[in-house]
């Protein structure tokens, strides 16, 4: 799948699998081992399980104080009283949510459409088509994509306030539609993986290289395209430097997430609807993780086990 | 690739390209390929050109200015440069804040990544249910996150010194105290460490198990195998997942500037003034301050100068992945 693994696959001596020592060795155990093995069970679960709290506590807690009435939720207590859902309609009613998850899903949803429209074309190009300076191509992707996003601030603000598009979020959306780095990356790594003796065959038949990209490549890459885009929605949605640059003085144009940041300077004291709004930010990422955990996982698998 | 096609499977297939001779049928295929390279790749050289390349040069070029956006950029030589490092009060301090973060942040998310991939790559039962959990995290927007951590660990009713109470230890102020900002910026990069998890977990889980059962015949004990059989196999990802933290550990700026202003009570939180870096400088990172020069002071020439520093270090970092990508070769379609 990747070079990694298929340096680590070349250079394993092949095991029998069938004769490998592992089952008849197990069951022949004596019982300190057997002991020994379930406290072991208990130990990693115990571990695994404190791991979990970890993670998820937070959450809970913020989630519980989104819960509490505003006197409450100045208190040491943890427990809500009186369960306040309405605390996320109020959310509604102290910040324009509304307006910033439009601008939100406009940012997402273009850049997104943008950027498969470019990069899947792109990754093709890289993983699929014979040229001179690919590989070299491919490391210009890499470059690119490590480049952090304040060293070229000066220069791109000054370009796009000279065509007049700061205070807006066309300055974020329209270079994707020159392709994206890390999905230009993700998707190459992906189409690699794809035989070409299945892209030869359609050659064979008469298909071009558009045909051939159309037809056989993107129906194969569907979980890579779907990872790609997944992962391309929660960079934009996430983002806040970006929208911050370019719409910080236009807040008709605000995001959720320059919303969020600006929501507790004006509801000071109130933590409850606070973390109602910090919630509310999360819901969509959360939804979307549930329903495509899958290509999420695969696709974050792929990006990293090739740097 | 195309030769192949003709040569192997063609006779096969036959009809369509039967009937013209072979070489020329190739170069006229070389011809089209050259074309075709050129169409898909053209988005991208647009694409690299006018948002790298061009950015970068002029990146470079207002360095060398004083700039404020109104007035036309003046050439003022290497005086940005001479002032950034003699001369900058808050440059050595964020520059330091910066540090201070990469190296945490790396060394604790690599270290606990590990450890979470580690215990997963164990667990058989309900792996899938705590890998959820575990990665859930590193989904949260960083501005819901950073909100969420100043939450949790406000002094007064915060629930983690209120944990801490539970053992006698009197929780210290966090996000209002210069010594405990950073350390508090670190806990919250340990919560989202799920990414590097997924990918520690994935090379994991490709060490071959022969190797360990064959070291554990041979009387090898787990941490001895850990440390010749897991870590030496894993490597290449390791450094990949090193490299990324470094370089999103000098990017670092959402949650320095949402923890800062929020836990500062500032009257506004998108990019203040005021409360930049707040409690005493401590969480300044050095895009923070770039972007203050930049963008509040509108010194863009000076900013850019700032980039060229962030830019010529995080360089160094890419070169280092580059250079290993090519020892190890980069994977080609088979």
């Amino acid at each position: 799948m990747t070079l990694t693994t298929t340096a680590v696959t070349a250079a394993r001596p092949e095991p029998d699998r069938a004769t490998a020592p592992t089952a008849p060795g197990r069951r022949r155990r004596d019982p300190r081992a057997r002991a020994r093995s379930v406290l072991g069970w208990i130990g990693l679960h115990a571990v695994a399980i404190a791991m979990a709290i970890g993670f998820i506590g937070p959450i809970v807690f913020v989630l519980l104080t989104a819960l509490m009435s505003d006197q409450q939720a100045l208190t040491k207590d943890l427990w809500p009283h009186e369960w306040r859902w309405d605390n996320f309609g109020a959310v509604f009613q102290k910040a324009p949510m509304l307006g910033y998850f439009g601008q939100s899903l406009l940012y997402s949803l273009t850049a997104t459409a943008g950027m498969l429209l470019s990069s899947i074309p792109i990754a093709y190009g890289l993983a699929k088509l014979k040229w001179k300076g690919r590989t070299w191509a491919f490391y210009l992707v890499i470059v690119a994509m490590m480049l952090p996003p304040q060293v070229i601030a000066v220069p791109m603000y000054v370009m796009w306030a000279k065509l007049g598009l700061t205070g807006t979020l066309w300055p974020l959306i329209l270079p994707n539609f020159f392709g994206d780095a890390f999905s230009i990356f993700l998707l190459r790594q992906f189409l690699v993986a794809i035989p070409t003796s299945y892209l030869d065959s359609a050659r064979i038949d008469g298909a071009s290289e558009f045909g051939v990209l159309w037809r056989v490549v993107i129906p194969m890459a569907r979980p890579g395209i779907a990872a790609a885009a997944l992962f391309m929605f929660l960079r934009t949605w996430n983002d806040y430097f970006g929208p911050l640059l370019y719409t910080g003085e236009n807040r008709a144009n605000w995001t959720l997430s320059l919303g969020l940041a600006a929501f507790r300077s004006t509801h000071q004291v109130q933590w409850n609807l606070t973390m109602a709004a910090t919630i509310l930010v999360m819901v969509p990422v959360i939804v979307l993780f549930f329903f495509a955990q899958k290509s999420f996982i695969e696709g974050i698998k792929l990006s990293g086990v090739k740097g | 690739m195309i030769q192949d096609t003709t040569t192997a499977a063609a006779p096969r297939l036959g009809a369509p390209l039967a009937g013209r001779p072979p070489r020329r049928r190739r170069s006229r295929a070389a011809a089209r390929n050259r074309w075709t390279v050129l169409a898909f790749m053209s988005p991208w050289v647009v694409g690299f050109g006018v948002f790298f390349l061009y950015p970068l040069g002029a990146t470079i070029f207002y360095s060398f200015t004083r700039y404020d956006l109104i007035n036309d950029p003046t050439f003022v030589g290497f005086r940005n440069y001479v002032f950034l490092f003699t001369q900058d009060p808050l440059i050595w301090v964020s520059i330091r804040n910066t540090a201070y973060l990469v190296v945490a942040i790396t060394v604790g998310r690599v270290v606990y990544g590990l450890l979470t991939a580690l215990v997963l790559s164990k667990v058989k039962r309900g792996a899938g249910i705590y890998r959820t959990l575990f990665y859930l995290p590193a989904l949260a927007p960083p501005v819901a996150a950073a909100l969420a951590f100043v939450f949790l660990f406000n002094p007064g009713t915060g629930p983690v010194n209120q944990f801490l109470a539970l053992f006698g230890i009197k929780g210290p102020l966090w996000f209002n105290d210069p010594a405990f900002s950073k350390p508090a910026l670190t806990v919250l990069a340990l919560w989202a460490s799920g990414e590097i998890m997924v990918v520690l977990l994935a090379a994991l889980l490709d060490v071959p198990t022969e190797y360990h059962e064959a070291a554990s015949l041979d009387g090898a004990g787990a941490l001895r195998r850990f440390w010749s059989i897991t870590l030496p196999s894993i490597s290449p990802v390791l450094l990949f997942a090193v490299v990324n933290s470094i370089i999103v550990g000098l990017q670092y700026f959402t949650e320095a500037v949402v923890a800062g202003a929020v836990a500062s009570g500032s009257s506004d939180a998108v990019g203040n003034v005021a409360s930049i870096g707040y409690p005493d400088n401590s969480t300044l990172t050095f895009p923070m301050w770039l972007y203050e020069q930049g963008f509040h002071s509108y010194n863009m020439g000076y900013a850019s100068t700032m980039a060229i520093v962030l830019f010529l270090v995080s360089a160094v970092f890419t070169i280092i992945l580059v250079r290993r990508m090519r020892v190890t070769g980069v994977q080609e379609e088979e």
